[in-house]
């Protein structure tokens, strides 16, 4: 079996299979790709590509979201 | 009857980038005790835009509540911020990934100098309104109450004009209404007072000055009873806006008796 991909999600180290794209990892997390949006390795991974891109090792993802604010 | 309905029926709207509103108020969406009290205090209010922060997903709680369960994204207007930014390329970044997550290009801009006092830094404001126009962004800016830096923000793109009323949070009022009322009447696109309404009088003041609509959070959110002051609000800004457009009688320096004074016995 390959070694898993070892990525940096909202700051935090995850690791996740070979091959995998960010859809995999969004969905995998338990959250909505819909609801969400992503920054790979500071660029925005548009929604429409989220499912064809596919994620390198050491890649820093941020997923965020909409939350109360002022 | 005094009343003339040719104005009076007139509805009273406001456009911004070329989005019409009838509410003046827009809400902020943090500090409330949860999203259910949240959403009843934005029902009370009649606003149809409210701010939203954008912020890292909990990973570790996916199935946590979200905002956009409780209002719904199509039928309010979400005005994604960049409170908590405190240079224009992270408010730059923050904007990016808001536009991805909605759709929207309507957005608030605020770029913070220090967290003591959450003014603006008006430097790094007008870079970031520029850059954001040139990427097709909307920008409504926060800024200081400063004419001079509202027209500055105008030609570098803002599509309307926030202007502190105190510093946010504060509840201390509109303390300067000589410079609201300058750059009201120097815009030529909307200008909202955002940050430091405390109660109903001040939005009543801000709105009386001509602004074109208010901007608030912890005043709602910080009542004892939030749903009660966000109607307050909402009647605030509209008697604010009735008076401005009536053309308030000038004020005198002594009395000026409102009975006849011809037939006295």
């Amino acid at each position: 079996m390959t070694a898993q991909l070892l990525l940096t999600v909202n700051g935090e180290p995850r690791r996740i299979a070979p091959g995998s794209s960010i859809a995999d990892l969004v969905t995998g997390l338990g959250l909505d790709p819909q609801k969400v949006a992503v920054e790979r390795n500071g660029e925005i991974a548009p929604r429409s590509q989220l499912a064809h891109t596919i994620l390198d090792s050491g890649d820093t993802l941020e997923i965020v979201h909409f939350v109360g604010g002022g | 009857m005094t009343e003339n309905p040719t104005t009076l029926a007139t509805p009273d709207t406001w456009t911004v980038a070329g989005r019409t509103f009838t509410s003046r108020l827009i809400v902020g969406t943090g500090k409330y005790k949860d999203f259910a009290q949240n959403a009843a205090a934005l029902e009370a209010s009649g606003a149809e835009i409210v701010t939203v922060a954008v912020r890292r997903v909990n990973v570790s709680d996916p199935n946590a509540p979200m905002l956009t369960d409780f209002i719904d994204p199509r039928q309010v207007t979400y005005l994604p911020n960049t409170a908590g930014c405190f240079n224009a390329e992270d408010a730059i970044r923050t904007l990016r990934l808001a536009r991805e997550a909605g759709g929207w290009d309507l957005v608030k801009l605020e770029v913070l100098g220090e967290a003591r006092t959450l003014y603006p830094d008006m430097r790094e404001t007008l870079k970031a309104t520029e850059i954001l126009a040139r990427e097709g962004f909307l920008p409504m800016v926060y800024c200081v109450d400063d004419p001079i830096a509202a027209k500055q923000l105008e030609d570098a793109g803002a599509v309307a004009i926030m202007p502190l009323g105190a510093p946010i949070g504060s509840g201390l009022g509109i303390q300067n209404r000589v410079t609201i009322r300058l750059i009201v009447e120097g815009a030529k696109v909307p200008v909202l007072v955002d940050a430091g309404v405390g109660t109903a009088s001040d939005a009543a003041v801000a709105m009386e000055l001509g602004c074109d609509g208010v901007l608030m959070n912890t005043a709602i959110a910080e009542a004892k009873d939030p749903i009660r002051m966000a109607r307050a609000m909402r009647l605030a800004v509209e008697a604010g806006r009735h008076a401005y457009l009536s053309g308030r009688m000038a004020t005198r320096r002594y009395a000026d008796p409102s009975s006849p004074l011809a037939g006295l016995i």
